[in-house]
């Protein structure tokens, strides 16, 4: 009977496979779960996370009591439980970690990704290309989900298509012209709360002084020694909220077409009496408790909308909490969504300055979402995922290539599908990763240095870790960890040499070859010389084309995963949306497309929260990037330095 | 029996969220919002047949949070039972001459403290309407189709609003069958907008009464093929997945009388998919359970927060086109 001699042939092949899994979170405990289930015997799974509450609601495998616990090892633990029998190694570190190289890699059948971040993600496939291993590439946003099937030189890779970058905003936009309440909250972190509680080093484009000494260079966010700290609060608030927004109004260009903004002081929002009763009730507060400015000023429900008042009492009291009970940690902070005072203050000052620009305010929970790019995840559509995903990785086990599909899962059924399958494309034969195809980078040679080129380009467009560069035969850079000294003394003198004086002289036409040996990725780059680049549109000074990225100078509204130089570290925003887009000599049928489009043109436009989503991630909170620590809070100050 | 969990902190006193309820529900209140997350919590839900598809259903709506949920299968575990359920461990001195519902509640009952899991005693084709009282959802598995046609008629009768659902899985094909009665719910607009919508169900015994012939050309095979194989085991007085391969020849003459009757070309009902359901017996393929069970858990969130598009009224899937397709079969026209 052919059904039956399938089955067997089915239940072999997943018997003798050795599978990696990258990612023990949402999708993993279902992934791993059902793989168990489904027979498969030897299971690697990496994953750098511990176990966080909010985890809990899906990642079904963790109980409360593992919280702060690796995630890869309590998963094991678990599916242990019900198969004993089976063997599954887990590794609590990053995939990016160099012992996971080509030779690691090839000992597996099929790599599953369960990822949340497009770094990771591009490196995995990399990896994944060079080591010559089909990948199943998945992602989750709420009732959304995708899976696609990888394999080398068969179907396309996962960078053969541009990947939709972050949501990211003009300075502009977030320093004096907001009309979302995300850039209010862009605002509020990435530029207020880094000055007051974060590096001191790090630019920033608030204005920072009063019209009594803007000739002279002190920094109004300063506090003297002997400021009372109540009376500090009072004077950050009237400078950031009432004195900057006067400044602002002075530029009567900008309003012409806009809204004016009201300026807000102090005095205005809190009546004085309450000014001065603000936080009275903080000595109620359980000292063991982190300290809140919720707790302190009794408000108890985050879903709640505060009025500009309480949101004023919330701002000061959090400030100066900060200050009273946290000083240590302030000139290091990093905004972080699970930091419940951060929080506080982060939604406060964002809806202080929404009144000031009559856009609508919003609660705590809906501003921490937006904050803290925190993805809608649910426990179905994770597990109707990692179901796609094993019945896609028992067929690539087969090798039956001919039956590969991408799935999209869908929230509004397309030509009556909630589940629907599609032909993976071919390779692209202009993608840089997958092709030999050279990119197009424009420069300036004559002004721009190596170490520009390296940065704003190499490694955090082209997303190489360690890279090699070549021109012609002379080899200009290299990173790594066995170099000697004289070649790194050579090196650091030409990462400051424009790109014309280096010693094998970079000019119009010239083509560089970049190597990566980790990703054992090489990639050739054109040079196309150009002397004079717009400030505002090509702030890097330079353009790589073909490849489509922010160009602009932007902020980016990340959440507090980003340390390292920022572009390469930008979470994924949720892959759904991107396979969709028609392009030509595609094999699939238009028509399916465009109707599964519609349903994810409705998950780009939400209804909810000032666009949140916009920068939606997959399944998670967490951060797959740049943890090597066992704790989290100790590597995101680590990073700080 | 009642298998713990206090349900504890289940609403604020005045109906709020606990705080521990929002830290735990954090994601999912993002995607279904607050009052849904209300209404889940204060819902009840009968599970009867405990199979590893209805165990990947029961553990989503428990982590979602429902009020309660109750699990109906006396059974006694047998070794069968283990191949697709993680619920159970592959240990002789936990399982051994306890009954599924029993093993699985006791598992159950760790995935989520605010949820109260218990097991009903019983047998559900005795099931009485006063009983269902008691329930929102009820969700049947594995059952006979009188069985599914008892239990269906019952819950229509309450003047209580309840839900009917029944799930089965033929190891790498399944099916969804939905009766939401008169349903009420909020729309999501392409934009934004919402609308509020209300659809209207045909009962169990409508939508498999319906003359095949009226049905759209497009119809899935598989509901064609899930009656033929129903009726069979109805009129031989099989248990469900007690059919196997050796009836083919039996299976394949009343596919011919039952096209031959309703006007279908037989080729609507191809034979290999006919095998393939004979020899799946009551072998569940785990991917298959993870995808059903995932859409019936988003079918009954949808269904008790009255929000979004449910289902209606049957859902096919298969892993030969990978295809998980809606069809809409009407009740039969009046006369």
């Amino acid at each position: 009977m052919a059904a039956a001699t399938a089955a067997a042939s089915s239940e072999e092949a997943v018997k003798a496979a050795k599978v990696l899994m990258v990612g023990a979170g949402g999708i993993g405990c279902e992934l791993l779960k059902t793989l168990a289930l489904s027979g498969f015997s030897d299971i690697h799974i990496i994953d750098l996370d511990t176990i966080e509450v909010s985890n809990l609601n899906r990642q079904f495998l963790f109980r409360q009591s593992h919280v702060g616990q690796s995630k890869a090892k309590v998963a094991r633990d678990a599916v242990l439980k019900f198969r004993p029998n089976i063997n599954i190694t887990p590794y609590h570190a990053n995939v990016k970690d160099s012992n996971f190289n080509v030779d690691f890699f090839k000992q597996f059948n099929v790599v599953l990704n369960g990822l949340d971040n497009l770094d990771a993600r591009r490196h995995v496939n990399r990896l994944c290309l060079a080591a010559e291993v089909p990948l199943v590439e998945s992602g989750t946003t709420g009732f959304l989900g995708q899976v696609t099937v990888h394999v080398k030189g068969k179907t396309e890779c996962y960078e053969c298509q541009p990947k939709p970058v972050p949501k990211s905003y003009p300075v502009c936009t977030i320093t004096s012209t907001p009309s979302k309440f995300v850039h209010c909250i862009v605002w509020a972190k990435d530029l207020l709360f880094a000055k007051l509680f974060g590096d001191k080093n790090q630019g920033n484009d608030l204005n920072v002084h009063s019209k009594d000494d803007s000739s002279s260079k002190t920094d109004v966010f300063e506090r003297s020694v002997d400021e009372d700290l109540e009376q500090y609060a009072q004077r950050i608030y009237d400078h950031v909220f009432g004195y900057n927004i006067e400044v602002a109004l002075d530029n009567k260009e900008t309003w012409k077409n806009r809204r004016k903004p009201n300026p807000i002081y102090i005095k205005d929002a809190l009546p004085e009496d309450a000014v001065q009763q603000n936080g009275r009730s903080r000595d109620h507060m359980n000292e063991e408790q982190d300290p809140s400015a919720m707790v302190s000023l009794g408000l108890r429900n985050s879903q709640e909308i505060w009025s500009l008042a309480e949101n004023s009492r919330v701002f000061l009291e959090a400030l100066k909490l900060f200050f009273e009970k946290r000083e240590k940690e302030i000139g290091s902070l990093i905004f972080d969504k699970d930091d419940q005072l951060a929080v506080e203050f982060v939604t406060a000052a964002a809806n202080i300055r929404a009144s000031s620009f009559g856009i609508p305010l919003h609660s705590l929970f809906e501003a921490k979402g937006v904050a803290g790019n925190i993805v809608h995840a649910v426990a179905t559509t994770n597990a109707i995922i990692a179901g796609l995903i094993v019945i896609e990785a028992i067929k690539v086990l087969k090798g039956d290539y001919q039956d590969y599909r991408m799935t999209y899962c869908l929230e509004h059924p397309a030509r009556k599908m909630l589940l629907m399958p599609v032909e993976p494309f071919e390779p692209s034969k202009s993608c840089y990763v997958c092709s030999e195809t050279p990119v197009v980078l424009e420069v300036n040679t004559k002004t721009t240095k190596l170490r520009e080129v390296i940065e704003k380009v190499i490694k955090s467009k082209l997303g190489m870790n360690l890279p090699l560069i070549m021109v012609g035969a002379t080899l200009v850079f290299e990173d790594g960890e066995d170099l000697e000294e004289d070649e790194i003394a050579n090196y650091a003198l030409n990462l400051e040499k424009v790109l014309a004086e280096l010693p094998a002289p970079v000019l119009n036409g010239t083509t560089l070859t970049v190597e990566d040996f980790h990703q054992e990725l090489k990639c050739s780059i054109n040079i196309k010389h150009r002397d004079e680049f717009d400030e505002e549109k090509e702030p890097d000074g330079m353009v790589l084309a073909g490849w489509s990225g922010p160009v602009d100078k932007q902020i980016t509204s990340n959440g507090e995963n980003r340390s390292v130089p920022s572009s390469s570290n930008t979470e994924d925003v949720d892959g759904t949306a991107e396979d969709i887009s028609a392009k030509p000599g595609m094999k699939r049928k238009l028509n399916e497309i465009l109707e599964a489009k519609e349903n994810f043109d409705a998950l780009e436009n939400p209804s909810d929260v000032g666009s949140s989503s916009a920068q939606v991630v997959e399944d998670d909170d967490d951060d797959e990037l740049v943890m090597f620590d066992e704790d989290p809070r100790q590597s995101k100050k680590k990073r700080l330095q | 029996m009642d298998g713990g969990g206090a349900g504890a902190g289940v609403g604020g006193s005045e109906g709020e969220l606990t705080a521990q309820e929002t830290a735990l529900y954090d994601r999912q209140i993002r995607v279904w919002g607050v009052d849904a997350q209300k209404r889940l919590s204060k819902s009840h839900v009968l599970v009867c047949g405990m199979n590893g598809t209805t165990i990947e259903f029961c553990k989503n709506i428990v982590l979602a949070g429902v009020g309660s949920l109750s699990l109906m299968d006396d059974h006694v575990v047998t070794e069968d039972d283990l191949n697709a359920n993680f619920l159970i461990p592959p240990d002789e001195s936990i399982y051994g001459g306890r009954s599924r519902a029993e093993v699985c509640c006791e598992s159950l009952v760790d995935f989520n403290p605010m949820v109260r899991v218990s097991v009903e005693k019983g047998d559900p084709s005795l099931i009485d309407g006063e009983f269902l009282d008691k329930f929102d959802i009820v969700v049947l598995s594995r059952a006979s189709l009188k069985t599914k046609l008892f239990i269906n008629e019952n819950c229509r009768k309450r003047s209580k609003h309840i839900a009917f659902y029944t799930i089965d899985c033929k190891d790498s094909c399944g099916e969804i069958f939905v009766d939401l009665q008169k349903h009420s719910y909020v729309q999501k607009k392409p934009g934004g907008s919402t609308e509020q919508q209300e659809l209207t169900y045909p009962s169990l015994q409508e939508a498999i009464s319906v003359p095949w012939s009226n049905l759209p050309k497009k119809t899935s095979k598989l509901y064609f093929a899930m009656r033929v194989l129903e009726d069979y085991e109805l009129s031989e007085g099989r248990s469900p997945g007690e059919t196997t391969l050796s009836d083919i020849h039996a299976v394949l003459a009343r596919r011919k009388d039952m096209c031959d009757k309703m006007s279908l070309n037989e080729s609507r009902i191809p034979t290999t998919l006919v095998e393939r359901l004979l020899a799946a017996g009551k072998k569940e393929h785990p991917p298959v359970c993870a995808i059903l069970g995932g859409i019936l858990g988003q079918e009954v969130i949808k269904s008790i927060s009255c929000k979004g598009d449910p289902v209606k009224n049957f859902f096919y899937f298969d892993v030969a086109d990978g295809k998980g397709v809606i069809e809409d079969i009407p009740p039969p026209p009046a006369n």
